[in-house]
């Protein structure tokens, strides 16, 4: 099976007052069609400007360097302005963190979700009310007529999500990226979406990339993720196999410095340091000044992505296969 | 005899006014706390949770009396602060500190560390001024940093650090009781761990007393000794915090450990979904709070407020329907 987006190798940097930042240093991953795939790690990982990436929705500040956007064998970094923009919304959309800043609060909800419609499909006005109810209902909200003529401060975060989630699967969108969709949300309300994204995915087959920093969500809902630190991929495979053997000393360390119930009375876990600011100006493995294992390589080479099982692989020296 | 409580908290309860008047049909007011008791031990840590707006840092601040109550007692070491007179309830905060969870913002950002930790020293005029700085080195130690952080600015270290020296700058003037006001929410899962662990080391140390408040149910559980869920303004349950996160009891409570996505595949526990949003608590729901979305709700949920009941030793729930004997 082909995949349907395809990053490969993408290298970014942002122009700052301090110089260059180096924020993607060579990320490499594929979504499958009808999967949902996690990208999880901690600030300044890359995480979000991977998704904006693929969008090309990037801040003037931001250039890609280097490497490869391809959706279903096209390459969107190649792509002219209008082309893209013909794509977003329509073949991939996006949904971000806090709904109550995506949403325009000028316009009444069914007006916004309508425009989308309009802007992307060819259909009357009736149609794209007609568009508009079903995906209002879809994703569970009650009272449509209502919802269509309210305004994004008169819903509840819960429920602004909502309607951001519908207006991005209102176009049938063959991706939706979700860049921490339930981070700005109370947990009763985080178990409600995650389980409605789950579910409409099924419904729409659409795949799903979705960006978060919490494990749990990603060990809720994907089939596979990639592990970012430092602008790279350090570990990538099925969730099962990276939560039950977790290979790369950086997704040991995330995974232990959970609190986890038996834990009470016992130190915590941790990963001594912080994450790097600029990890594109370290040279070797990014990682490796926390790292417990480090070896002298570490700090002059930068690791491969190895294969360690059938889908799996593991940015570490301790995973090259031995010669 | 037992010894007393080192703070003690009485259906304290704070209902803040709605800006508009007589105009909008007379005055309207969100009901934040209502109604709350509870007492923490000397050495103990009570770990408050709940989601937002449930009023879990009102109640932290009204503790400490950044927020004046409407109504109800705060006991601390036998006095009761409410009734204090300004200057009197200056000089009892150098026993009582607070640590908030945007460091960056909770620290000024024109003062270097070094001013920011010395600056409860001079303010309660603990010590000489040629102390100063060898007192906020020991402090800066205690928390994990050392003589390079001394002239720098918030703006200059990481979050983590900037939530060392928030914490070493409560420590300074060596309270009993440390209000927790989600300490580690802004911070990344890594370094999260490191203040969790810090806050342990210098609990035991200093044989300090917290009042830990988080919407992170894991790291609640963590650190705490007892818990306390609360509701809309109301603590619908208080117990152990091994027996409440084993088997809690209050619906509400139920509810929400089963909403938390774990860390775990393949375990084929299915996330409890609980329907609808919190109500608000300008117009709370009448009876019991929680009746809107209980599933255990009946018709006498609607009317009457549940009284809190010890149902098991040590625990406390506030339902109908978790009855001694059930």
């Amino acid at each position: 099976m082909s995949a349907l987006l395809e990053v490969r190798d993408l290298y970014l940097e942002f122009k700052t007052s301090r110089g260059r930042l180096k924020a993607l240093n060579g990320i490499t991953f594929d979504v499958q069609p009808g999967e949902v795939f996690g990208l999880v790690g901690e600030t300044g990982c890359g995480k979000t400007v991977t998704g904006l990436s693929v969008l090309r929705l990037l801040p003037r500040s931001a250039t890609i360097t280097g490497g490869q956007v391809l959706f279903e064998g096209t390459d969107l970094l190649g792509l002219s302005r209008s082309r893209i923009e013909s794509l977003r919304g329509s073949k991939i959309a996006m949904i971000f963190q806090d709904p109550s800043t995506s949403l325009n609060p000028v316009f009444s909800i069914g007006a916004q979700i309508q425009r989308v419609v309009r802007q992307h499909m060819q259909v009357t006005k009736q149609q794209a009310l007609e568009k508009t109810r079903t995906v209002l209902t879809a994703v569970g909200l009650p009272d449509v007529t209502r919802i269509l003529g309210s305004y994004p401060h008169q819903l509840s975060g819960g429920m602004q999500q909502r309607v951001m989630i519908a207006m991005a699967l209102s176009c049938s969108p063959r991706l939706l990226i979700a860049d921490e969709p339930t981070t700005s949300l109370d947990v009763t309300i985080q178990a409600q979406i995650l389980n409605l994204l789950r579910e409409l995915q099924k419904k729409f087959d659409v795949s799903v990339i979705m960006i978060t920093h919490n494990l749990g969500v990603i060990a809720q809902t994907c089939d596979r993720l990639a592990v970012l630190y430092g602008g790279r991929v350090a570990e990538s495979g099925l969730v099962r196999d990276i939560f039950n053997h977790p290979q790369h000393p950086y997704t040991r360390g995330l995974m232990n410095a959970i609190p986890r119930p038996d834990g009470r009375g016992k130190k915590m876990a941790t990963i001594p340091g912080t994450v790097p600011s600029n990890p594109g100006a370290l040279i070797g493995c990014a990682f490796a000044p926390r790292c417990e294992f480090a070896m002298d390589r570490c700090h002059v080479e930068t690791p491969a992505l190895f294969p360690v099982g059938q889908n799996h692989s593991n940015a570490c020296f301790l995973a090259e296969p031995k010669p | 005899m037992t010894t007393p409580p080192l703070l003690q908290v009485r259906s304290l309860t704070k209902h803040f006014r709605l800006p508009g008047g007589w105009l909008s049909g007379g005055a309207r007011y969100v009901y934040a706390v209502d109604g709350v008791d509870f007492e923490i031990a000397a050495g103990e840590v009570l770990g408050l949770v709940g989601e937002s707006g449930c009023g879990k840092t009102t109640l932290g601040r009204m503790v400490l009396r950044l927020i004046e109550p409407t109504d109800g007692q705060v006991v601390f070491d036998g006095r009761d602060l409410i009734a204090l007179k300004k200057n009197d309830m200056r000089r009892m905060r150098q026993q009582m500190q607070v640590v908030f969870q945007n460091p960056l913002s909770s620290l000024s950002p024109r003062f270097k560390v070094e001013q920011i930790v010395a600056e409860p020293l001079i303010t309660h005029r603990m010590l000489p001024k040629k102390q100063i700085r060898g007192r906020v080195l020991e402090l800066l130690e205690q928390v994990g940093l050392g003589r390079q952080h001394l002239d720098r600015f918030p703006h200059e270290i990481s979050g983590g650090q900037c939530q060392r020296v928030a914490v070493a700058r409560a420590l300074a003037v060596n309270p009993k009781l440390l209000v927790l006001d989600e300490p580690t929410s802004a911070l990344d899962v890594s370094v999260q761990a490191q203040i969790i662990n810090l806050l342990e080391d210098l609990k035991k140390a200093h044989g300090l007393t917290y009042l830990f408040i988080s919407h992170d149910l894991n790291i609640v559980q963590h650190i705490s000794d007892r818990i306390g869920v609360m509701y809309l303004g109301k603590l619908v349950e208080m117990g152990p915090s091994e027996a409440v996160f084993n088997q809690p009891l209050h619906p509400y409570t139920q509810a929400l450990f089963g909403a938390i996505p774990l860390p775990v595949v393949d375990s084929g526990r299915q996330l409890t979904i609980l329907e609808g949003n919190v109500p608000s608590p300008v117009n709370p729901p009448s009876g019991c709070r929680f009746h809107t979305r209980c599933p255990l709700a009946q018709e006498i949920c609607k009317h009457d407020q549940p009284e809190s009941q010890q149902v098991l030793p040590g625990r406390f729930v506030s339902c109908y329907f978790v009855g001694t004997n059930s």
